[in-house]
């Protein structure tokens, strides 16, 4: 069902916890779904220095949150940004098909931390930045 | 399977037993032949196919074994119970009741029969998962043709008050069809005490083998065959008998009725162990089904705070197979509708872990999971962000 790599960062996740004084927090998901997200980040001089989770959620809702701190540490804002769910699914040599939405929230949840990170600093984000899983019902 | 793999997954898929496959491989290996036919191997076939029913039918105590009917398996034997007695007496009615913690295969059919203007009515559960009884005495109408209720559910493990069940059915001359996949074999089901009218019988959830199944239909009772053609079967079920799949099943009641007294005290105490062990070394996780009118084999618990395919992958790790009925483990990403239908929140239906036991389980299996269960409850907790700051 899953690829190596999914069972290698669901086995030994990187980066758990939560940062004490993080610079931008992004909530993500919704239990009811069955999965939860929530993505931690510290920034310097524009970049991502430190990226840290804590998921409630599958396999895959945990490989991903694990695969996009990895993705996303040591990035500039703008790169981080640009990371796509497809992009997480493809670092992991992909994901099944069930689980290519709700339970991969990981980009999402990044993107959410930078947009807490730039509003705290009334830096205004740039255009067409979009969370798709908000906009993404589960049928509950 | 390896030897070392501590396997608590029954309710998925149970292991066909050794001495069933023992008394299959004739009707593969040396005989062959269509039971139709008049000749010597045709009639060898017939005879074991005979005695399989016999078999079968003394299981569950029906009066006549041709009240037996095979088929490829529950969900089949499911759908014949379903259509054809919905289809054979709409003159009578279109109400047929239910429950929603039924088989996927009993909850689609009715889904099914709704296009052909039949209307299903849901009778409630409680929170254990059992029938409110009152509730079925209300629903019932006039122009109910028939019930259809799980002897006992293959998730929670809950046993129904079957007898009661009948007694309220036939009060409006309804048929009831029992689903008792997950009871034949391992509690004492009679079907002229329990007075049921239609029994779906499984073979493998019994350790026989996979691939057939059987439908008892009381004597007179009016169905109509979902397949059709030579007539096999006493018309109900058409096309050439599986013999060897039959003759396993055969054996496979046979061993049932000489075995499930002991299987089930061992392992209901095992079950009791497990249960026990966990309700107390872990916190925040609890019992779901009935703490009593609970099958022998299983037992399912909730963890709140984690999700339910994460356990089971973490405990695939440490070689445990069980299962969840979790949003992210089966084919559709929502909670089981069992749970769910009894009253369980989404959230805490997530965090749900099934083990069933089965006869091949050993006091050291449940050891195991005493052992490692824990440990992997708290890692997963560690990472939830719903996890509050005490119990972490």
């Amino acid at each position: 069902m899953y690829s190596q790599k999914v069972m290698d960062h669901f086995r030994n996740p990187r980066n758990v916890g939560e940062i004490k004084d993080a610079d931008g927090i992004g909530k993500v998901g919704n239990p009811v779904c069955g999965d939860l997200m929530w993505i931690y980040i510290k920034v310097k001089d524009n970049r991502l220095e430190d990226v840290k989770f804590k998921t409630f959620g599958c396999g895959a809702a945990i490989a991903t949150s694990s695969m996009i701190t990895e993705l996303a540490k040591g990035k500039t804002i703008e790169e981080a940004l640009k990371i796509t769910r497809q992009d997480v699914a493809d670092a992991l040599d992909g994901l099944p098909p069930i689980k290519m939405h709700c339970s991969n929230l990981a980009a999402d949840g990044l993107k959410a931390a930078i947009l807490d990170y730039m509003k705290k600093k009334g830096i205004k984000p740039p255009e067409g930045i979009k969370i798709e899983s908000e906009t993404e019902k589960c049928d509950l | 399977m390896s030897q070392d793999i501590v396997y608590m997954d029954y309710a998925s898929a149970s292991k066909t037993d050794p001495r069933v496959i023992d008394a299959m491989l004739p009707y593969m290996k040396e005989y062959f032949g269509n039971p139709s036919s008049p000749h010597t191997s045709g009639l060898r076939m017939k005879s074991a196919l005979e005695e399989a029913r016999a078999s079968v039918a003394r299981l569950v105590n029906a009066e006549k074994p041709t009240e037996i009917v095979f088929t490829s398996g529950a969900t089949e034997s499911n759908n014949m119970a379903l259509r054809g007695v919905a289809f054979r007496n709409k003159d009578r009615g279109n109400q047929i009741l239910a429950t929603r913690i039924e088989h996927i295969s009993v909850l689609n059919t009715l889904k099914y029969l709704t296009k052909f203007g039949f209307e299903v009515t849901y009778v409630p559960v409680d929170s254990y998962g059992l029938v409110d009884l009152e509730a079925l005495k209300n629903a019932i109408t006039d122009r109910t043709i028939l019930v259809t209720i799980g002897y006992a559910n293959n998730e929670v493990g809950t046993i129904q008050q079957i007898r009661e069940i009948s007694e309220i059915v036939h009060s409006k001359n309804a048929y009831l069809h029992t689903d008792a996949t997950a009871a034949v074999g391992k509690i004492p089901v009679d079907v002229l005490k329990d007075g049921v009218d239609l029994m779906t019988i499984s073979s493998w959830d019994m350790y026989g083998p996979y691939g057939i199944g059987a439908l008892y239909i009381k004597k007179g009772t009016r169905v109509e065959p979902l397949i059709i053609g030579g007539g096999q079967e006493g018309g109900l079920r058409s096309g050439t008998e599986n013999v060897p799949g039959a003759v396993g099943m055969g054996k496979a009641a046979e061993l049932a009725m000489a075995e499930m007294s002991s299987d089930a005290s061992r392992l209901s105490k095992m079950r009791d162990r497990l249960i026990e062990g966990i309700l107390k070394n872990i916190p925040y996780s609890f019992l779901n089904g009935h703490p009593t009118r609970r099958l022998p084999h299983n037992a399912n618990v909730r963890f709140s705070f984690v999700e339910g395919e994460s356990l089971v992958l973490s405990l695939d790790m440490e070689g445990i197979a069980v299962s969840s009925g979790s949003a992210c483990s089966s084919k559709t990403l929502e909670p089981s509708h069992v749970l769910i239908a009894m009253g369980i929140p989404h959230v805490e239906a997530q965090g749900s872990l099934l083990m069933s036991l089965g006869r091949f389980n050993k006091e050291e299996d449940v050891d195991r999971v005493l052992e490692v269960l824990p440990r992997i409850v708290k890692g997963l907790r560690e990472m939830s962000p719903l996890t509050p700051k005490e119990v972490s």
